[in-house]
């Protein structure tokens, strides 16, 4: 037996997503995809391709829509959906407004990011989902650091990080009573760079809004904001031209760019490589408070 | 028959850190992560305004990684937390387990996953109890590398005694453990000497760091190429007119090499086919092992199903209903002679009774404890099993995929034990 037989990094990467992709659908009824549009669950739809060629996707993907996205990501989402002959559901966080399940925040630009967990709790529900593919990746955030690959989800939806299943090996443990659900995070233990590196072996198309561009920003205490029309201009600020990337695709009201000149992935990946602060150092909604993401996600956030 | 262990580049290591509450596991965690330049600015403006908010003397680097808001709240570890970084050298995947012995459980989720344990010692305190667990858990899970960080040397004096004195102890007590390679540290997490750099307070220590020992450990295949083994994980029939005829076994190698033409037989039904072919999204491979996720097709119509497994005619996995297992029991309900728990081994799902306790650990002396069969939370304890079909297993040290399984409440749904088959 010879030194031949090892897998290239992202390769095992790629094999342990895989697995657990199949071992979802292999112990749910009813998996969903969560797909937002951007690069995460980009890869995420490729890998369940590769998990469950020769068939078709044995679930749908779903598209929790805020109404604030970039158009570009809209775009996107139905070339790609149409292009690999995925089923779309797309529900709306203005419909749960309307139905009176959630609220408009109050202030000048109100984020809607909170109100996407309402959205995507009443569609689980209105689908009986029972497992929910999330592309959150554990370098992300540190509540994410925390999470398991299985993540168990009480009958109100929330996650208690204080008392997780133990998860051994790779056995997962997906056994559940009735009302309660699982999120399943496959690309736990990818990093950014191993995602773009990836994107650039597979070859996976992108939003445009990930390269370099041309574009009207306003800078808000630090983060860089589109000019769009969720975006109401405080006293004295004003809009200006720059040379923007993304690093990471939510909503216009919230997303941060970055100034970058890079306009293709192997650019992209240098500057990746070599960033001094995590993509989520741009995202105004993990600003907020230091347990952000932890407190949004107990309620049931992706 | 020895398995042979196979010359590999070594690109990943996975480890742990462990040892008993307040040992310093977290703040060595950040140290390794600060002094190799990997934390980000936003991440350190993060935990220096809180613990400047906190009014802590120094920057807590253990914030890096104690990223709850409970865990802040009261200083310690409850989860495992996951880190990423690399050096020219090697990757590293490095899990921050909990030393409070209540999550003892959330340490044994690191660890059954990782290649290496850095096993922490307060230098004021040496080997205490949850040492001795942790080590000999870590050794249960054929963790092959230990490396014991005496840590908090700054608070004695950087003494070379103190070291040599827990050095020792710690020889007398894993002479006892079947570990292959253990080394030695003494560090500071909380200035850093030894993790990175050397420290100038040590001049007597003259071994390498502690990252220089990561980078360096020969670090052998932890897969089995030798034993063919293939856990059905889900059967493909997309009956597309494309490919309607089309019936794949998906699942991951978890063990040997496969290749198109091999004989091979299905368990539990016995029946032999040959491999037709191994297909994946880019195309069909001429073979796969492990951990490849992969589909295989055979020459002849047999039923398979999730939970079977396709291995060599020649070379078969012990097939039992009976099961020797050491257990670490992970829950408050004790564990029950005579009742019925779930268990989930590879992609198989059954039942068992639990027929007999053997023995209970004494973690400290690591004598068999057999007057007390009380099974409780944290205990570790030989079992044995009777489940209510086969299951196709090897001895753990051999193949941890095939060797392990948990056992799960047959009401609730929760994990309550590990299991190592022996
Ligand atoms: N003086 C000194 N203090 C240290 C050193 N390493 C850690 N500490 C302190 O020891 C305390 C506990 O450190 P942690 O890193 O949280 O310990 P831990 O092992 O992760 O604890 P758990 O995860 O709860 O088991 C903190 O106050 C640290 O600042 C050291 O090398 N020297
Ligand atoms: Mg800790």
């Amino acid at each position: 037996m010879s030194y031949s037989y090892k897998l290239s990094y992202l390769k095992q990467l790629e094999a342990e997503s895989i697995y657990i992709m199949r071992e979802a659908v292999a112990q749910f009824e009813k998996p969903v995809l969560l797909f937002s549009g951007g690069k995460d669950s980009i890869v995420m739809a490729h890998l369940a391709r590769k998990a469950f060629w020769p068939a078709k996707l044995p679930f749908p993907m779903l598209h929790v829509d805020t109404g604030h996205n970039f158009p570009e990501t809209i775009e996107f989402r139905d070339y790609l959906v149409n292009k690999i002959g995925a089923r779309l559901i797309v529900r709306t966080v203005q419909d749960s407004i309307d139905q009176g399940l959630a609220e408009e925040e109050k202030g000048p630009n109100p984020s809607r990011n909170g109100l996407q967990t309402v959205t995507l709790l009443s569609a689980i529900e209105e689908f009986k989902f029972d497992v929910a593919f999330g592309g959150a990746r554990r370098d992300e955030e540190k509540a994410r650091a925390k999470e398991r690959f299985f993540s168990h989800r009480d009958e109100f939806s929330q996650w208690d990080p204080k008392n997780q299943r133990p998860e051994l090996w790779h056995l997962y443990n997906g056994r559940k009573n009735p009302g309660e659900h699982f999120r399943v995070f496959p690309l736990s233990n990818w990093t950014e760079l191993d995602i773009w590196q990836y994107i650039a072996e597979e070859e996976l198309e992108l939003p445009s809004i990930y390269f370099s561009h041309q574009r009207e920003i306003v800078n808000r205490q630090g983060v860089l904001l589109a000019k769009s029309e969720f975006i109401t201009l405080l006293k004295g600020e004003q809009y200006e031209e720059k040379t923007i990337r993304f690093r990471t695709v939510g909503d216009m009201s919230c997303t941060g760019a970055v100034e970058s000149p890079a306009s293709n992935l192997e650019d992209i990946i240098a500057e990746v490589a070599a960033a001094r602060v995590t993509e989520r150092a741009a995202r105004a909604d993990d600003q907020r408070s230091e347990a952000a993401m932890e407190d949004r996600k107990k309620q049931g956030y992706f | 028959m020895e398995i042979k262990e196979q010359k590999r580049e070594a690109d990943l290591l996975r480890f742990i850190t462990c040892g008993s509450v307040d040992d310093g596991k977290s703040t060595l965690i950040g140290r390794l992560l600060y002094d190799t330049k990997t934390i980000f600015e936003d991440q350190l403006q993060n935990i220096e305004r809180t613990s400047q908010q906190r009014g802590e003397e120094y920057v807590n680097l253990a914030l890096l990684t104690d990223g709850l808001r409970a865990e802040r709240e009261q200083g310690i570890t409850i989860d495992v937390a996951y880190r990423y970084f690399a050096t020219p050298t090697r990757k590293f995947i490095m899990a921050d387990t909990p030393g409070h012995i209540q999550y003892t459980r959330n340490m044994v989720t690191g660890a059954s996953t990782a290649n290496l344990a850095i096993v922490l010692v307060d230098a004021r305190k040496g080997v205490i109890e949850q040492t001795c667990r942790h080590t000999f858990i870590a050794s249960l899970l054929k963790i092959d590398h230990i490396i014991l960080c005496v840590n908090k040397m700054d608070l004695v004096g950087f003494s070379e005694e103190v070291f040599n004195k827990i050095k020792a102890d710690f020889e007398t007590f894993i002479s006892r453990l079947d570990i292959a390679d253990v080394s030695y540290i003494p560090v500071s997490a909380l200035q850093g000497d030894n993790i990175v750099n050397r420290s100038e307070s040590m001049p007597w220590y003259e071994g390498p760091t502690l990252l220089y020992t990561l980078e360096n450990v020969h670090l052998g295949s932890d897969l089995n190429l030798v034993d063919a083994r293939f856990p059905v994980q889900y059967v493909s029939r997309p009956q597309t007119t494309e490919y309607h005829d089309f019936r794949g076994y998906a699942g991951r190698v978890e063990g040997g090499v496969f290749k198109p033409g091999d004989e091979v037989m299905v368990l539990p039904s016995g029946f032999t086919s040959k491999i037709s072919a191994i297909e994946t999204f880019d195309g069909p491979v001429a073979e796969a092992f492990p951990p490849m996720s992969v589909t295989i097709t055979l020459n002849d119509e047999i039923d398979i199903s999730r939970g079977d497994m396709i291995v060599k005619p020649n070379n078969q996995p012990q097939t039992s209903q009976d099961i020797e297992l050491m257990i670490c029991w992970m829950h408050e309900k004790p564990l029950v002679k005579g009742k019925k728990y779930i268990i989930r081994h590879t992609t198989r799902e059954a039942k068992c009774l639990v027929k007999d306790i053997r023995y209970k650990m004494n973690i400290n002396t690591l004598h068999k404890i057999e007057d007390d069969l009380n099974i409780g939370l944290n205990d570790i304890a030989r079992i044995v099993i009777r489940s209510t079909v086969p299951l196709f297993f090897d001895d753990y040290r051999r193949n941890a995929a095939t060797g392990s399984l948990i056992l799960i409440d047959e009401f609730t749904n929760e994990t309550l034990a590990a299991g190592i088959i022996l």
